[in-house]
């Protein structure tokens, strides 16, 4: 019973919110806040693989998500939307629930190819190296895209829209909502399985002495590549959900800027802690949400209590500690694989 | 103990987390009409929001004073809702959401640049809430899209504009366009610079079509390229903050010729950043500050009056995109309390105005919700003020 009980409750909780967004329980402000939750744990959890677990300093993690926003757009378009570049829809609309998945994991897939990028000049360096290099990644990505003229360009990309009203003209649920609260379910499933894995052991040692991890027989080229490709893999699923959330994806959206809101969910929630980046993501975006009133002094507020944080509580919220080492009690109730 | 205190701090913050997610706002009073705006208070552009804000503030303190917008022979009070949207598309979709599920307001202003406009318009189009936005100048904005509508001209009209006002002006035969890559409006404007001016005078008559970043400082290679072709003007698309920049370099670099520039040159900022060197230089915008008459004239002295510079062109369309809608309100010739109704008949009416008169002129709507309105194109006097220089209407 143990076992299950944190998957059981974990997909009640879903069912509760799909439900409730069926039933109009909540509005759609709710439920947009709800979205970008669950979008922001996909990034966060995904960064903190690198940055907490590997100890490697990526901060390029837009970018990632970025190729895979454009990706899986323009195949849901292609195969689903009317488009002036790309032409009429390839398939009827009634696929669009089925195919929808599988767009967003072939976004998933070229992020991760594009991560190859970041993984292979990793294997020489690291540190403040390797951060340029990301930063370097995050601008090539939205360079390129910008000077491609056949997705719009600066101008952005459209019509995604039509895709998701193509699913719900098929049967009217929250699409956007299953599909978001299942790549988060996904996303935590596999950083779990992962981490715990002898690839899991292999990235801990890298975090801890990368010499002494290759020394004790860890291929460390190999790990490395394998962590940068899921970590940028889960960033592009991220990326795919949120270009269909919003219906609009334009390369400015990830910029910098992008990166470093993933970067600071990280830092907040603890370096290496998956319930940690969980929990930051969370309070992150209704952070952002509840401090609109203030307008201007919401950007004074929020980088103060960060720096509130990093004085009296530098390792994060959760430091490297998971949510059921803080409260060993919990352990009676579930574990967590 | 101090374990504990983790603990309990731990739980603390669950349960705030879980009681925000909670926390729901209620709708308006019975004899308030309530208008959202969605602007830029913070990130890339904060000027622009806080033009578009201090605009609004100004027309409802002059609504409320007289004791509210009169509808259907009863008053009512104004009340604006300002929701910041961080100059982000994302962030610009959910404050267009709170407006309209938290706040339940009847229209939205904004957003001001077509990042936020495009996906923002979206939202509000899906959610059948009327929408203007004062700045926008992406054709996407409002295509297809009956509940969005703009304040602002569509750059393949100020493209001509440009060209036709040059060429008399310059007696210009070549041209030379420097222009930001990744701002759209930027590289859409050029383009239809390029290819208008191609038309007239030939093919090959823009001797050079250069690009730069949206961060860059430095534009000696281009420029030297530029001036090395010989144009006899170089047409600048860009940011004001850029042009001040790329102006100074030119100078420095030798180059002596005139400069034509587009509507976002027309910042308050411009002349603090650029000084001397921007004097007697061109660009086509939405109206002209300086030797305004009438209406537009009262609209400067009191806001300047008020906030301490001259209004850009931003305050002065989110002016005119605001008493649209109030006047819309008004033409329904009745205020109807049930929200979504209420939507509709702004809507139906904003699309049936045949003329409204604006500071930055006349305009009306044409079947997309784009204005059908004229530009000006002003020169920077010895005083760093924009005098009107010519008036081209469609």
């Amino acid at each position: 019973m143990r076992k299950y009980s944190l998957n059981i409750a974990f997909a009640v909780g879903c069912l509760l919110i799909v439900a409730g967004a069926q039933a109009g329980l909540f509005n759609l402000y709710v439920q947009s806040v709800i979205l970008f939750m669950g979008i922001n744990i996909i990034l966060s959890s995904s960064l903190n693989l690198v940055n907490g677990n590997m100890g490697e300093f990526s901060c390029g993690h837009a970018a990632f998500m970025c190729v895979g926003a454009y990706v899986s757009s323009i195949v849901t378009v292609l195969l689903f939307a009317q488009n002036k570049i790309l032409g009429a829809p390839l398939l009827p609309p009634d696929l669009a629930p089925f195919f929808f998945p599988i767009a967003i994991i072939v976004g998933g897939v070229v992020a991760a190819l594009v991560g190859i990028l970041v993984a292979v000049p990793s294997f020489k360096t690291r540190g403040d190296y390797l951060a340029i290099i990301t930063i370097a990644v995050n601008y090539m990505v939205i360079s390129g895209i910008e000077n491609l003229d056949i997705v719009g360009g600066p101008r952005g990309f459209m019509g995604m829209k039509q895709v998701v009203y193509a699913m719900s003209d098929v049967v009217d649920i929250p699409w956007m909502m299953i599909w978001t609260l299942l790549g988060t379910a996904f996303t935590l499933w596999i950083l779990r399985r992962y981490i715990s894995s002898t690839y899991g052991k292999g990235v801990n040692a890298i975090c801890q002495d990368e010499i002494a991890a290759e020394i004790m027989s860890v291929n460390t080229n190999k790990i490395k590549l394998v962590t940068f490709m899921l970590s940028s893999g889960l960033a592009g699923i991220a990326g795919g959900l949120f270009a269909h959330v919003i219906g609009y994806v334009n390369p400015q959206s990830f910029n910098i800027l992008k990166s470093t809101e993933c970067l600071v969910m990280v830092y907040l929630g603890g370096m290496g802690s998956l319930s940690g980046s969980v929990l930051s993501a969370v309070l992150f975006t209704l952070m952002l949400e509840a401090l609109r009133p203030l307008q201007i002094i919401k950007w004074v507020i929020i980088p103060l209590i960060l720096v509130l944080l990093m004085q009296f509580r530098p390792e994060g919220i959760m430091g490297n500690k998971e949510l059921s080492d803080v409260f060993p009690k919990l352990r009676r109730y579930f574990t967590f694989k | 103990m101090k374990r504990n205190l983790f603990k309990i701090g731990l739980t603390t913050l669950l349960m705030v987390g879980a009681f925000m997610l909670a926390g729901c706002g209620g709708g308006g009073g019975e004899d308030t009409i309530k208008i959202g705006f969605n602007i830029p208070l913070t990130g890339d552009i904060p000027k622009v929001g806080e033009a578009s804000k201090y605009a609004a503030e100004m027309l409802k303190e002059d609504v409320n004073s007289q004791g509210g917008l009169e509808v259907g022979g009863k008053k009512y009070k104004l009340e604006f809702v300002y929701e910041d949207n961080e100059s982000k598309a994302e962030s610009a979709v959910n404050a267009a959401l709170k407006l309209i599920e938290q706040d339940q307001v009847v229209a939205i202003i904004g957003p001001n640049s077509s990042k936020q406009a495009v996906p923002a318009g979206g939202t509000c189009n899906d959610n059948r809430v009327p929408m203007i936005s004062p700045w926008s100048t992406n054709p996407d904005t409002t295509k297809d899209r009956p509940w969005v509508f703009r304040a602002a001209f569509l750059d393949p009209f100020q493209g001509p504009v440009a060209v036709n006002f040059a060429t008399k002006q310059f007696d210009a035969k070549t041209a030379a366009v420097l222009f930001d890559i990744s701002n759209d409006y930027s590289k859409g404007l050029a383009e239809i610079f390029q290819s208008e001016w191609e038309k007239k005078h030939g093919s090959g008559t823009v001797v050079a079509f250069e690009s730069h970043g949206t961060k860059d400082q430095d534009f000696s290679a281009q420029l030297t390229k530029i001036i090395a072709a010989k144009p006899d003007f170089i047409f600048v698309p860009d940011n004001y903050n850029q042009v001040a920049l790329i102006i100074k370099q030119a100078h420095d670099l030798g180059w002596k010729g005139p400069f034509m520039g587009s509507d976002a040159w027309g910042s308050a900022e411009l002349m603090t950043l650029c000084g001397d060197d921007c004097k007697g230089q061109f660009f086509s915008t939405h109206y002209a500050a300086a030797g305004a008459k009438g209406d537009t004239k009262v609209f400067i002295d009191r806001y300047s009056k008020k906030y301490g510079y001259t209004p850009d062109d931003v305050a002065a369309l989110t002016w005119d995109a605001t008493r649209l809608v109030l006047q819309a309100i008004q033409e329904s010739g009745s205020y109807d309390s049930d929200v979504r109704k209420e939507r509709q008949a702004i809507r139906d009416a904003l699309g049936g105005i045949k003329e409204f008169a604006g500071v930055t002129g006349n305009m009306k709507f044409d079947a997309q919700g784009d204005p059908i309105k004229c530009a000006v194109v002003v020169r920077i006097d010895d005083q760093g003020q924009f005098v009107f220089a010519e008036s081209v209407c469609p």
